[in-house]
Parts: C-alpha cells; structure tokens; sequence
C-alpha cells in the first residue's frame, strides 16, 4: 500500500450526463464509499430523481449545492486500489465554471471527458477538453456514458470517437482513449462488459491504474526555486524548496539566479539523513558548497539548460473574477515562489471557447480565455507553461482585494512581440531593457555561453584604465569592448545598452562626470549589472585600478570566481 | 515502479511540507492546531521535516476543553517535550466556569463555547495569522471542497461562496490585517494515507487509538467512555469493553469502536475492511444534517 503511485484526475460535467454516477460508481467499486454514508444518502432529507442509490449525492457536498442540484465549485474525491491511490477534482461542467474546471485541471494527470451516448460530442464536452489541453493534462479518457440507452451500439461508439478526435487533432489534444460505458449499470467500469463484445480495449478503471503518471516530468533540467531560507544557527544556512524538475545530488554543479554565479551543492541534508540524490517533485533542503547568499523566490538552475529570464512574456490568462480586468492596472503576480508588481501589457485576442475563434477584446470578464502580453516589474526566471507546469504557470492577484483574479500560462516567445530597438528618443525607465526582451535568447543563455554576466562600467577620467581593464578582462576569457568618445558622449549610454544586450561587458570611458548619462546608462544595463566607481575610489596605480574593478565586478556576480578561471573552467 | 517515481506516501509528504513552507515563508505570524490526534503527530512530523534541521517555527496551540481523556494531556506534555517544541494551551475557562458542560448544555452548544469560541478568542489573543489544521478533505462533505488556503474574515468565518481559486501549487497567501487564513496541509491524505505513514515513519500516537479492554457504556450502538462523570441513563451499567478510538476528542462525543486491533498492522488491515467512515463515531458530527458545514461556517476548524 505504501509503495503504490499517485494518480490525480478530474471531471467535469453537469448532472444530465452522469459525471456524478460515474464518480459514485468508481468510489463504490473501489470500496471508497462507507456503510455510513450509504446509509445517509439514504435517508437523506432531499429529494431528487431516485433510484436504488443516487450515487451523485455522494460528491454534491455542500448544503446550498445540495438544494440546488448542481455542483458549483471543484470538490476533490479519494478512492484507492491496490495499484494506485487517485485524487478526483470533480468539477461543474457549465460555461460559467470554465474557472472551476481550469482549476482542478491545473494540478490532473487526466482528465476523464463525458460525452452522453445519446447527444454526441456537446459543446460542453468540447469545453472541458479545450481547457484540458490548455490546461497541459497529458492524458484525455473519452468515456461515451449511458451505452445502455443506446443499445450498446458500435456505430455510436465509432461515431462519436470520429467526432471527438476531429476536435481534438483541431486543439493539439494527444494521449486519447476511448470507453464506452454505463456508469448506472457498471459497464466497461471495473470489468469488460458482455454487452460490448466489439470493444476490445481494457475497463476504465483499469486504465486508470496503469496510465503512466508524471510523463511530464523533466529530469534533464533543474530547476529549484528557493522557497524559504533555514538559518537554525550562524554555521548552516539550507536552502528549502520543492524541485520543480531535475536531479540533484551532492556535488552537482548549479547556477543561482538572478546572480549567474555558479557554484556546488555540498549537501542535500534531511530529517532522515543526507540524501544522495534527490528529484521531482520532492521537497528539499540544500547547502551550497559556497557561502552565496540566495533569498526567496532566488533560483538555482543547470548551467547548461538556463530558464528564459525576462520582463515581458506571452501567456493564455483565464480570468477568474467576475469582476472585469486587463491593461492598465498594476497586479501582483506569483509565479514559482517570486511574487512582483505585474500588468497585462496587450491582449492579443481573446479565445471564444465555443469556436475557438480569436476575438478582439479590450477587457476580460469572468470565465473568458486571453492571449496576452505580460509585463513584470522584476525578471522572472520561466520555462514555457507546455514545457513545465511549475514553471510556467502564474496567478494574479488583485492587490486591493486580494483576491486571485486570473490564473496564467507562460507561451514560448513568439515573433509578433519583436519592436523595433528606438536608439534615440529612448525613455528612462530604471529597468533593462525592454525590447530587447523579445528576443528568443536570454540572458542566462549568453552567460551560459560566453561564462560571464553582461554588464555595464562607467569609468570617469582614467582611460587608461578602461583599456588596462579591457586587456584584463579578455584575458580572463570574457567579451569585451571600450566605448570612448568624448564629443558624443551622450550616445554612450544607448551604445552600453546594445553591447550590454548582446551580452558584452561594456566599458563607458569619459573624460568627465555626467551624472545625468550614467543614470541613463544605469538603466540600460541588462539585469541591472551596473558598475560605476567614482575616480576618487580608485587607487592611483593603473594595475590596482584594474584589481578593484574586476573584484567589484566578481561581487556583482558579472564573473565567474577567479579561481575557477585560474583553473581554466573559466568558459 | 520507476526508481524515481514517488510512491503516494512519499508525494503526499512533499506536496505538505510545501504548504508549510510557503505559509512560515508568506506569513508573520503562523500557529499550528495542535489536536494530540493521530493527524496531529503527522503534521508535526511533518513540520519537523520541513525545517530540519532548524526547530519549528511556530508554536503549537491546543484548545483544552478539559472533558478530553487523561491520557491524551500526558501523551501530549510528553511528545512535547521531546520535540522541543512552544506549546500554548487555551481553555474558555469562563464557560467552564459557568458549567459549560456537554451532559447539560448538548454536543452543539457545548462544542460553540468550548471549541469554536476558545479557538477564535485564541488565534485573536495571540495575533496569528495564519492557522494550521490537520483537516482533510475525506472526513467529510463540506470539508471535500474547502481550499489548502482557507480565507477567514475578521470574525473567523468562512463562506464557501466566496472561496479563492487554488490553481497549482501557487497559493495566494494575500490578507488584510484582522483577516487570516487556516491551513490544511493534509488535504490531499485519507485517513488510510495518515495510519500508512504513521507505520511507515513510526510516529507515536496516543495508546487509546489501540485496542485493550475498557470500561464503557453502550447506548444505542454507542460505546461512550466513562471519563468526566458521564451520568447514566436508567439502567445502564459500565462494562468492559474490548474497543478502541478511531478519532480523538472529548470523551462524551468520541465514541469508541468495538475492535481487537491492537497494533498497527492489525489497525490497517481492520481499516481495510472497514465500511464505516471515522468522523462516524463522533458524535457532534451527526446533530443535523450538514452540521459540520454550520460549524465551519462560524469559525470551527
């Protein structure tokens, strides 16, 4: 029992179709019903269509759905076999519950779909599995119910699968099976059904216990978002989290962001003693093997498979508040453990859920599906929501009142966002780079790559230094380039800014302070890497000069530790 | 099974300690409901997992009706004190005092006072807010469609119409000053998962969740411990009976189920075959219909 797998699944449906039956008569096979409870339907006080035993009052749960006789919020149900343990998000199937099916597919490895044998693929079937492959559910079950009222006939069953899959090829919907049953009567649910002599595929329930869980699962890239620092006394500090993908093991090389310093796990410590290995999803502690000083909503990554870092990203909203929202107003956006200051920058479109045409909209309203632009205030570190779940998935919160007013996935970039670099006329707007966001390369990437940080130096006075300091630098194995021009130097904060998004480290060498051109620059930097030291800060000889400076930038986590490029692991 | 796939034990474990990370992390004052029940000793094990190897950042806080068994307060000042843990006892003695009693008042007017009320006068007086509950979503209807995140107004209350969408794992932990939120982390566990993994960690539990002979009274199929001066109806005699508690609490309402299972083991296979729900036995649970949902409503965990 304590070895079995964990299969989440949801439903969706109203009471005609018999998504209720359906979950009742799998709680009651799997012996997930008690005598009780049985027995309290029973005498249950309210009356609704009666059989033997009702089982859609078993998931009806609270008083004010009872009376009405619908389902109006995700209820989740528990049954277990001996192979597997299932979580039920039950949810209502109306157009108005888009939220409430969005929510308990977030977290499903499948989804069953009920389509009533009797009415063919409805638009509410058509709901549910568009949001099932908004949603990322890996694996759909078709369960084609109330077989019995149609004699158990195989033209229906062929009929309505050909239908179905049409949509589904349509919404990029993959992993179908199909079933025909009758929830009321038991059949195809536990065993094979005599009445269906064509179907040769195996019970629902038996697929259930044997469809593969967490396909999704990346263990090819880490990524750990740093959830909460344990500092019990001054000699430990563990970094706590659940890994989001990956595998991590004692002396694994990991890049924290958003410094880009690289460095080891020395150990992966527990309540049970030291792990050796630890992965998806677990909940975790680690320590580095350096004292680097990460905070929440920090992430540690494989340096060599680095998440996208940027301000701006395209994403599928649904929007949970019946309340109207969209651009122009500042929201609180959570992703992973990072929680920053966001808005909708443009919707694209929104998506009619019925034709799955794009609609233009200037606003969103309860239960309707977007495409939009998002910006952030700070870089958030993503994968595409299609990629992984965790890492791609956000919630927006109204931060008047506090209420979670849309649920969001992460797209991988797409070419419409590109606008065009303005290198005059530019505002300061204190943040990097916004254009240059667009791009499908981040800047993670190009540290990857080149083994240092972008950054910007402001240097005052010394050139000499700046060309000492240049040397120094590319013989450190870094990209790197002197920007001096005296009777232009107001260009030189918008040339920073384009070798700095290249991923260079740009040297602004000018002959006097300008207070105003380095904020500007400031500015510009990629990822705020900014460096400016005053010409009275720095020691008279040129070499010392140059020692400060690659200390500082060491500091701003813009280099790799020098000892590593003395040891040639530099690039 | 693949070697890294997580057993349900083992997902469930990392999906809780998650929940109780996120809550030390996002909130300034978190407490954890510390019942002395079996679901209580998981959750601090759990929490004992999740800060290791720091102590709990939270004290423990347990709502003393005084009609709970003897045997729970010493389980309790004793696993305590080996956690090393900040324990607060809360009592509504003032009700106590005005003989707030289940045998005079009844199961629903006794548990407002000494319960509900004591918990609310409770987290208020200490400030908290953030409340961690070892409910879940199997003990009973109203419970299955309560969120991990579980909003309280100013009052305490809860209002199912008004419940905040929990996608993912993303929990939106935003509150005014005055409002709170309780915290289920054992949500997704049946009450099988919590006897699983309290065998498979060996977590102590209190010894009245074992079978031995007790002396009890039964009253219409049910068997009510003697403790706090039950008094008898006409007739009725104390007996030895060989019984155990599947659930925990005041000793008037926490019937007792007639049983042999004496170990572990023996509990699980009896569960196994068991057809009757845990929160059965309790006897609050079954005043009226939809009874726990009322509770809810008004601030009861």
């Amino acid at each position: 029992m304590s070895e079995s797998q964990l299969l989440r699944f949801s439903t969706a449906g109203s009471v005609d179709d018999g998504k209720s039956t359906l979950i009742g008569r799998l709680l009651f096979e799997a012996k997930g019903v008690y005598e009780d409870q049985m027995a309290a339907l029973q005498k249950s006080t309210l009356n609704r269509s009666t059989g033997p035993i009702d089982f859609s009052l078993l998931t009806d749960g609270l008083r004010a759905e009872r009376e009405q006789g619908i389902t109006i919020d995700v209820a989740y149900r528990y049954f277990a076999t001996p192979q597997r343990k299932f979580i039920i998000a039950d949810t209502p199937g109306h157009e108005q519950y888009t939220r409430n099916m969005a929510t308990g597919a977030s977290t499903a490895d499948l989804a069953i779909v009920l389509i009533d044998a009797r009415k063919g693929v409805l638009p509410q079937s058509r709901r549910h599995a568009y949001i099932a492959s908004l949603l990322g559910i890996p694996y759909i079950a078709v369960a084609v119910n109330k077989m019995d009222l149609v004699e158990f006939s195989e033209t229906v069953f062929n009929q309505i699968r050909a239908d179905f899959s049409a949509y589904a090829a349509e919404i990029g919907l993959r992993n179908l099976t199909y079933f025909p049953i009758s929830a009321l009567d038991g059949d195809n649910i536990v065993e094979p059904s005599a009445r269906t002599p064509w179907f040769t595929g195996t019970p629902l329930l038996a697929h259930l216990e044997s469809v593969p869980v967490a396909e999704d699962r990346n263990f090819e890239e880490l990524r750990f978002p740093v959830q909460y620092v344990i500092r019990p006394t001054l000699d430990f500090r563990g970094y706590a989290g659940q890994l989001a993908a990956g595998i991590l093991r004692p002396g694994d090389e990991v890049m924290s962001l958003p410094a880009g310093r690289i460095t080891r796990v020395k150990e992966l410590p527990s309540f049970d003693g030291p792990l050796t290995e630890a992965f998806s999803p677990m909940s975790i502690t680690v320590v580095l093997e350096d004292e680097i000083d990460l905070s929440r909503g920090d992430m540690l990554v494989d340096p060599n498979h680095v998440p996208h870092v940027s301000r701006r990203f395209a994403a599928k909203l649904v929007w949970m508040l019946d309340e109207a929202g969209g651009p122009g107003r500042p929201y609180l956006l959570k992703h992973a453990t990072q929680t920053v200051t966001a808005e909708i920058r443009r919707i694209r479109h929104r998506v009619d859920i019925n034709t799955l045409e794009n609609v233009p909209a200037e606003q969103l309203e309860l239960n309707e599906i977007a495409a939009v632009i998002m910006e952030t205030r700070r870089p958030l570190y993503f994968d595409a929501y299609a990629k992984n779940r965790a890492m791609g998935g956000f919630i927006l919160i109204d931060p008047i009142t506090n209420l979670t007013v849309a649920a969001g996935m992460i797209e991988e970039s797409t070419p419409d966002l590109v606008e065009p670099l303005q290198l005059r006329n530019l505002e300061f707007t204190g943040e990097s780079s916004e254009a240059a966001d667009e791009t499908q390369l981040t800047n993670a990437e190009r540290f990857a790559r080149a083994g240092h940080y972008p950054a910007t130096v402001w240097l005052t006075a010394r050139r000499g230094v700046a060309y000492l300091l240049e040397r120094r630098l590319f013989d450190l194995g870094c990209q790197v380039h002197v920007l001096a021009d005296d009777s232009e130097s107001h260009l030189l904060p918008e040339l920073s800014r384009v070798l700095s998004n290249a991923g260079l480290i740009a040297i602004c060498s000018i002959a006097s302070p300008d207070a105003a051109e380095s904020d500007r620059a400031a500015g510009f930097a990629a990822l705020n890497r900014f460096l400016e030291v005053p010409a009275k800060e720095l020691p008279s000889r040129d070499d010392d000069a140059v020692e400060v400076l690659v200390k500082r930038l060491e500091d701003l986590g813009v280099l790799r530790r020098k000892d590593r490029f003395e040891r040639g692991e530099g690039i | 099974m693949d070697s890294r796939t997580l057993s349900h034990l083992r997902a469930l474990e990392a999906e809780s300690i998650h929940i109780m990370r996120e809550v030390v992390a996002e909130f300034a004052k978190p407490v954890m409901m510390y019942s002395i029940g079996k679901d209580s000793s998981v959750m601090v094990r759990l929490a004992q997992k999740a800060f290791y190897p720091g102590k709990l950042p939270f004290p423990l806080l347990h709502i003393d009706t005084t009609y709970e068994f003897q045997e729970m307060i010493e389980f309790r000042d004793q696993f305590v004190k080996e956690l090393d843990a900040e324990l607060i006892v809360h009592t509504n003695t003032k009700a106590i005092e005005e003989g707030a009693n289940p045998f005079k008042l009844g199961t629903i007017k006794c548990c407002a006072l000494l319960r509900t009320r004591a918990l609310l006068d409770a987290l208020e007086a200490g400030g908290y807010d953030a409340a961690f509950g070892g409910a879940r979503r199997d003990e009973e209807k109203s419970r299955s469609k309560e969120r991990v995140f579980s909003f309280r107004d100013k009052f305490g209350q809860w209002d199912p119409k008004t419940q905040r969408p929990e996608m993912w794992s993303l929990y939106n932990s935003k509150v005014d000053k005055g409002e709170s939120i309780r915290v289920f982390p054992l949500s997704n566990w049946t009450e099988m998962d919590v006897w699983s993994y309290i065998d498979l960690e060996n977590i102590p539990i209190v010894p009245l969740y074992f079978a031995k002979e007790r002396e009890m009274v039964v009253r219409d199929n049910q068997i009510i411990p003697l403790e706090h001066d039950m008094p008898f109806a006409p007739g009725e005699k104390p007996q030895m009976v060989m019984s155990r508690m599947r659930s925990l609490g005041c000793t008037y309402c926490t019937g007792a189920i007639a049983s042999d299972a004496a170990t572990m083991p023996e509990i699980i296979t009896e569960l196994v075959q068991f057809r009757r729900s845990e929160r059965e036995n309790r006897i609050i649970d079954h005043d009226q219909e939809g009874s726990m949902e009322l509770k809810k409503r008004e601030g009861y965990f």
